[in-house]
């Protein structure tokens, strides 16, 4: 009995290390490049791993990861900001109007300062006045939706009578980097197996790319090194962990909040920003669709971490692109799936965790089963995919997630 | 102590409303046009009788949508996942409801309680995670209000559920047969559903459950103390998954009254949001079934007004920033009298205490 316990006590842990360290990393990964690689090759659907799709995936992934890192900025000092959805609306009209005024540099200006101010604006009533949360934010999502309206509608030039749409504006320059991508377009031309895919793959990242991507997918690292390296940072995880702990250590909790909350407000409305400048060039009523509760979807998802949340934003990306490029190939990532699911069938079942490997080799038979039976995922379906999966994992995993322990509790200084 | 609280429970809306008017003066000066002017047309237009009667048949939903999150509310539980759960309601209620025949009745009841099964068991989902997992209900009904959606969307389908009527670019399920449609009756030259009876129904049953059944003591205690009521031997827990599906089940019922006396099919056009307006309904009326009523006139009358000011020249949406800066209002209010509320007893106990110290010297 004691050594089974043992057992059970050691196995994680290996699941822990190889996801921990670096060099195993970038093996999962390639791994991950592999399999997409053998099911593109294997079901015919070409768009995988083409370039068009890796480029659109980053072009999807980019407004979901603002939001959750946004989310995540403001769960992790305790307040749970269900508002992203309100503050990447602001970010849109905000960028658009004043992009198409001053030009798209203006634009991203503007809206990272109405969003600092939308951030802002909850943290007040949160945490100086109190209010529950959830309601605070969802007034923020009706008031930043019927104010963008109300606004369109006083500064829009009419167009056709449609008060819907902003006038275009300007995009912001893409580059392509010299030596590397043609390089790579070479190679993807040359249809080796796995090389050429993972060629491909680079190339859609390296061709017509924005400096702004860049800009802010460098927020990541950012986040991660502020959170986990910082001063601020550690205050900040203590006071979404423990505020009366941390306020009587000295710590002002409640600036700590104003701080975070707004820089999260900033960041979904650059998110926003990024959906009306870059992925497009016009501000567009309900353009936003949901993405800021995708992105608090993300935060679950990836486990209240700068990378999880990046990853999560890709992996929901590259089905939002993947929709709207080839239906068809949604079904491969059925295979996609029911291939993994049969590896960690195998891997549980060598460390001998009978009940996680009978679970994920039930899942790799259903994905087999689906792919036999079923022509066509339902578009319907694959829009929702990141709400499913959030339930999923919320679901059976909810042991596992490390939320920050008061993250939506109300809390006032002083007081239980 | 009965009194304050009613003096503070109508007082503090109308600062609410008052307020919210005075930020929406603001804007509009901003715009150039002048508000008196402004409300007296909305008014007008408002209670203009024919009106009235859209009106009322708009709150019949709204009403339904309040109770619901009241239910929830008075548990403490944020049932954000009305949506959904009203979504699930109408649609499979009218599916059922075409696919039988039986007489008029019997038909129509059935329909209802289709829709409340519906409606409760797709809230019982958040239920069981919340109760089971751990899962926090906002989070699990935003997901499941989606996932409701595109369901529906793809039952329509139309090799599935749905049908394309001629001349329309909706698809919508198959029309529910005579027997299944509730009569409208006159009122002000309109015609007011008579499923406005079943919501006055709904809340006088939520009046009685609330204050004199067991069940609802128990509901109160539950959502005032989990762990005093859990104690005194009530199923904490089971209270919390019987309100989530309660809450679900009256959801189910929002858009009924539509489904049944007017378009007798559900379509991809029935609106959504009504997550939002309930609980913003709920809050405006203290939970109270009266006080949702007065609240969910005020939001269709609100909804109902506001095309005429296109012809003021303002954009009607400065109504949608209306409702949420009324909500916001009434949320800060009731914090802020709760803490002077809370700051008062606190100087009464301690004044208590002292003059017991006195006492005993």
């Amino acid at each position: 009995m004691a050594t089974e316990v043992k057992k059970e006590v050691k196995a994680p842990s290996k699941i822990k290390s190889l996801i921990k360290s670096p060099a195993r990393i970038t093996l999962l990964i390639a791994g991950i490049f592999f399999i997409l690689a053998l099911v593109e090759n294997l079901t015919g659907a070409t768009d995988i791993t083409s370039p068009g799709t890796s480029g659109a995936t980053l072009r999807f992934a980019i407004p979901l990861l603002m939001a959750g890192l946004g989310g995540l900025w403001a769960e992790r000092a305790g307040v749970i900001n269900i508002g992203l959805e309100g503050m990447m609306i602001v970010g849109t009209w905000t960028a658009a109007w004043f992009g198409y005024l001053h030009g798209p540099l203006v634009g991203f200006a503007a809206a990272a300062i109405f969003g600092l101010a939308s951030g802002f604006f909850h943290a007040i009533l949160t945490v100086k006045i109190g209010i529950d949360q959830a309601v605070s934010g969802l007034a923020i999502n009706l008031i930043a939706a019927g104010g963008a309206r109300y606004l369109s509608g006083v500064y829009f030039p009419p167009v056709g009578g449609d008060r819907t749409v902003s006038p275009p504006v300007d995009s912001f320059p893409t580059f392509t980097i010299p030596v590397i991508a043609p390089i790579l377009e070479s190679i993807d031309a040359q249809n080796i197996f796995f090389i050429s895919n993972l060629a491909g793959i680079l190339h859609g990242l390296t061709k017509d790319v924005s400096l702004v991507t860049i800009a802010l997918l460098l927020l990541v690292p950012l986040t991660s090194w502020i959170l986990w390296r910082s001063k601020f940072g550690l205050r900040m995880r203590f006071s979404g962990e423990n505020p009366m702990a941390a306020e009587s250590l000295g710590i002002n909790v409640y600036r700590i909040r104003y701080v975070a909350i707004s820089i999260s407000g900033m960041l979904a409305s650059l998110g926003g920003a990024y959906l009306a400048l870059v992925a497009s060039s016009v501000y567009r009523e309900g353009q936003t669709a949901g993405r800021g509760f995708i992105g608090l979807a993300t935060v679950i998802f990836g486990n209240w971490k700068p990378s999880g949340v990046f990853a999560g934003s890709i992996l929901f990306g590259f089905t939002d692109a993947l929709r709207v490029r080839q239906t068809e190939s949604v079904m491969s990532l059925i295979m996609v799936a029911g291939i993994v699911a049969l590896l960690l069938s195998i891997f549980y079942s060598i460390n001998r965790r009978w009940k996680p490997g009978l679970i994920s080799g039930a899942l790799a038979l259903v994905a087999w089963w689906i792919h036999q039976r079923v022509d066509v995922i339902p578009q319907e379906f694959v829009t929702v995919f990141p709400n499913f999966a959030t339930l999923i994992v919320l679901t059976f995993l909810a042991q596992r997630l490390t939320p920050p322990a008061m993250a939506g509790m109300p809390y006032r200084r002083g007081s239980e | 102590m009965k009194k304050d609280r009613i003096f503070w429970g109508t007082v503090a809306p109308l600062a609410a409303i008052t307020s919210s008017l005075l930020l929406v003066s603001l804007i509009l000066i901003l715009r150039g046009a002048n508000p008196i002017e402004i409300f007296q047309v909305m008014i007008s237009y408002g209670f203009d009788p024919r009106n009235l009667v859209s009106e009322l048949n708009q709150t019949v939903a709204y009403y339904l949508a309040g109770v619901a999150a009241a239910i929830g509310f008075k548990m403490l539980l944020f049932n954000i996942g009305i949506d959904g759960q009203y979504r699930m309601g109408a649609f499979f209620g009218a599916v059922v409801g075409a696919a039988v025949s039986l007489p008029p009745v019997l038909h129509v009841l059935l329909i209802i309680i289709t829709a409340m099964l519906a409606g409760g068991l797709w809230a019982a989902i958040a239920g069981y995670l919340k109760v089971r997992r751990g899962v926090s209900e906002v989070i699990s009904n935003i997901m499941l209000n989606f996932i409701a959606a595109a369901i529906i969307a793809f039952l329509l389908g139309e090799e599935l559920l749905g049908i394309l009527p001629e001349g329309s670019q909706n698809v919508q399920t198959k029309p529910i047969p005579l027997s299944g449609q509730m009569p409208t009756f006159k009122m002000f030259n309109g015609e007011v559903y008579s499923f406005l009876f079943v919501a006055i129904f709904v809340g006088i049953a939520y009046w009685i459950m609330l204050n004199k059944t067991v069940f609802g003591f128990n509901l109160r205690a539950t959502g005032l103390s989990f762990r005093a009521a859990r104690s005194s031997g009530v199923n904490a827990p089971g209270m919390i998954f019987v309100t989530t599906v309660l809450s679900g089940a009256i959801a189910g019922l929002v858009g009924l009254g539509t489904l049944l006396s007017d378009t007798h099919s559900y379509s991809m056009a029935f609106p959504s949001g009504f997550a939002f307006t309930g609980l913003s309904l709920a809050l405006l009326g203290r939970n109270h079934p009266i006080g949702i009523f007065f609240a969910a006139f005020l939001w269709s009358f609100l909804e109902r007004a506001a095309p005429v000011l296109e012809y003021e020249g303002v954009p009607p949406e400065i109504v949608i920033v209306m409702q949420g800066t009324i909500v916001l209002s009434i949320v800060i209010a009731y914090e802020v009298v709760a803490r002077i509320n809370l700051r008062q007893q606190q100087r009464a106990v301690g004044k208590a205490n002292v003059d017991l110290v006195k006492e005993s010297k």
